[in-house]
């Protein structure tokens, strides 16, 4: 199907598309990636009578440690950022996640900003970086402000983006030595959003018990959500295989999916026990051998 | 807005166009439409088929997921552009020899995304790949042995 009309422009910097974004009001629409955005305006589920192609913009695709945090810019591929070193090295809980979004030609153009700037409680990145703690930074017109994950998302495809800011870049806490995570997710098919997913994250102390623990899940609910209960279960406990049974069966309660055609409420939330009995084992692993 | 359109300038298989087009038109139907070029298919609404597969700047994307003004000043690949001075392209070769396909309708796009998997491991010459071929297909299997085939060294 062919989207309705637009008028259509590609800034060259942020602060000229911001300026489009105040002058068009609530009818604009940030294009990145295309791969949200594109499919549901050939729908017609959004007819936006202004398209800002963020596309042109230079310096927002780094993937790159700095000042204590990874730095990866809104415009990083996904194909870039599972290509990437760094994130294979350090952040493999990343690579995870890009590797089981979409297919690799999606990926070819699919940016991590727009996987969390779409909210899609399918998206697979924001349960990842709700388990890293990451940070959002976006700018407006009264300048850039960082905002923690936990108040990025809001609702079902709804962020606390004001319609005349765009994000600019995602950061991500430095991995620190005995820190280690994993994202498993179940799917029917290569390509498919997440029948379950789950983010684990841990840092260990020197003794071995958890020091920190961040857990997120995909597909779980209207939006995508923190494991709290969980990650209560896990803090300050040593790991064991009865710790992380328990603690799966914690945040399987914590979800609320619903039937769909990927399955019943209770067969996701048995499949969200077991990702996150998976997710968990392999994040603990990767913590013990981050010397 | 309705109506209103953009100069878009593309090389699309080494020659130039330039066209005027509304924005909203979407690359592949640009391609098939407007150039003519109807090689490239439309399988699907939902960006999951990849009959529509093309090479942006080398990299194997799905046409029908970008608008064609996006292309402007881009270098663009379609299936018509594998084969060179009327020599098959490897993948085109083996994709003919192995009959790697049931109905062809995706061809194409699979041509176009093997011919970038083929560039990324020439140099291995690895007897692999077609492990993602869409599992209901009866032409997997040849679709694998078109891929084996042209990475494959020739020996002649
Ligand atoms: C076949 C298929 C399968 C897929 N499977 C998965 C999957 O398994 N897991 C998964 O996570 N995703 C999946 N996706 C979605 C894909 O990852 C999208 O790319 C992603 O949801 C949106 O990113 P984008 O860069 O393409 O954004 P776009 O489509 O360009 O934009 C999406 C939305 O975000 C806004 N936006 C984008 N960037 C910014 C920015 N910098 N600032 C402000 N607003 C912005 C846009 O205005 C728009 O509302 C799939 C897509 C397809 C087509
Ligand atoms: S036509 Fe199916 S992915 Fe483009």
């Amino acid at each position: 199907m062919i989207p309705g009309s637009f008028s259509y422009s590609s800034p060259g910097s942020v602060p000229e598309a911001i300026e489009l974004l105040v002058q068009h009001g609530f009818d604009v629409k940030v294009l990145a990636g295309r791969e949200s955005l594109i499919p549901v305006m050939r729908f017609r589920l959004l007819e936006p009578k202004y398209i800002i192609d963020i596309n042109r913009i230079p310096g927002m695709n780094q993937v790159e440690e700095r000042n204590g945090y990874l730095s990866i810019g809104a415009l990083a591929r996904e194909s870039a950022v599972e290509q990437s070193d760094i994130i294979k090295r350090r952040y493999p809980i990343i690579y995870d996640t890009a590797e089981m979004i979409a297919d690799p030609l999606v990926r070819n153009l699919a940016t991590m900003g727009g996987n969390l700037a779409h909210a899609d409680p399918g998206n697979d990145h924001p349960a990842t970086m709700l388990a890293l703690r990451a940070e959002v930074v976006a700018v407006g017109p009264n300048g850039e402000r960082v905002i923690p994950i936990d108040e990025f998302f809001v609702d079902s495809f709804a962020t606390a983006l004001e319609p005349d800011e765009i994000l600019t870049e995602i950061r991500v806490p430095a991995a620190k030595p005995r820190s280690g995570g994993a994202y498993s997710k179940l799917e029917r098919k290569v390509g498919d959003y997440a029948v379950a997913a789950v983010a684990a994250y841990v840092e260990l102390g020197e003794d071995g018990t958890i020091q920190q623990a961040g857990m997120a899940l995909t597909n779980a609910s209207y939006m995508p959500i923190r494991a709290s209960n969980a990650e209560k279960t896990l803090g300050g406990q040593q790991p064991s295989d009865e710790l992380i049974r328990e603690a799966s069966s914690v945040a399987s309660q914590e979800a609320d999916p619903s039937s769909d055609l990927r399955g019943s409420a209770d067969y996701k939330r048995a499949m969200i026990r077991t990702m996150t009995r998976r997710a968990l084992a392999k994040a603990l692993d990767r913590a013990r051998t981050n010397s | 807005m309705a109506g209103e359109h953009v100069t878009v300038k593309v090389t699309v298989n080494g020659d130039s166009y330039s066209r005027e087009i509304e924005p909203r038109t979407l690359l592949v139907l640009f391609i098939r439409e407007e150039l003519g070029l109807i090689g490239t298919h439309i399988g699907c609404d939902t960006t999951s088929c990849g009959a529509c597969t093309v090479r942006w700047n080398g990299q194997p994307v799905k046409s029908c997921t970008v608008f064609a003004v996006q292309a402007d000043g881009q270098e663009i690949q379609t299936v018509e552009g594998l084969e060179q001075g009327g020599q098959l392209h490897p993948i085109q070769e083996g994709f003919w020899e192995e009959h790697g396909l049931q109905c062809g309708f995706c061809t194409p796009g699979m041509m176009m995304t093997a011919s970038a998997l083929l560039e990324k491991t020439r140099t291995r010459a690895k007897r692999r790949s077609g492990t993602r071929s869409p599992g209901t297909c009866a032409g997997a299997p040849g679709t694998s042995t078109s891929f084996a085939r042209s990475s494959t060294p020739r020996t002649s």
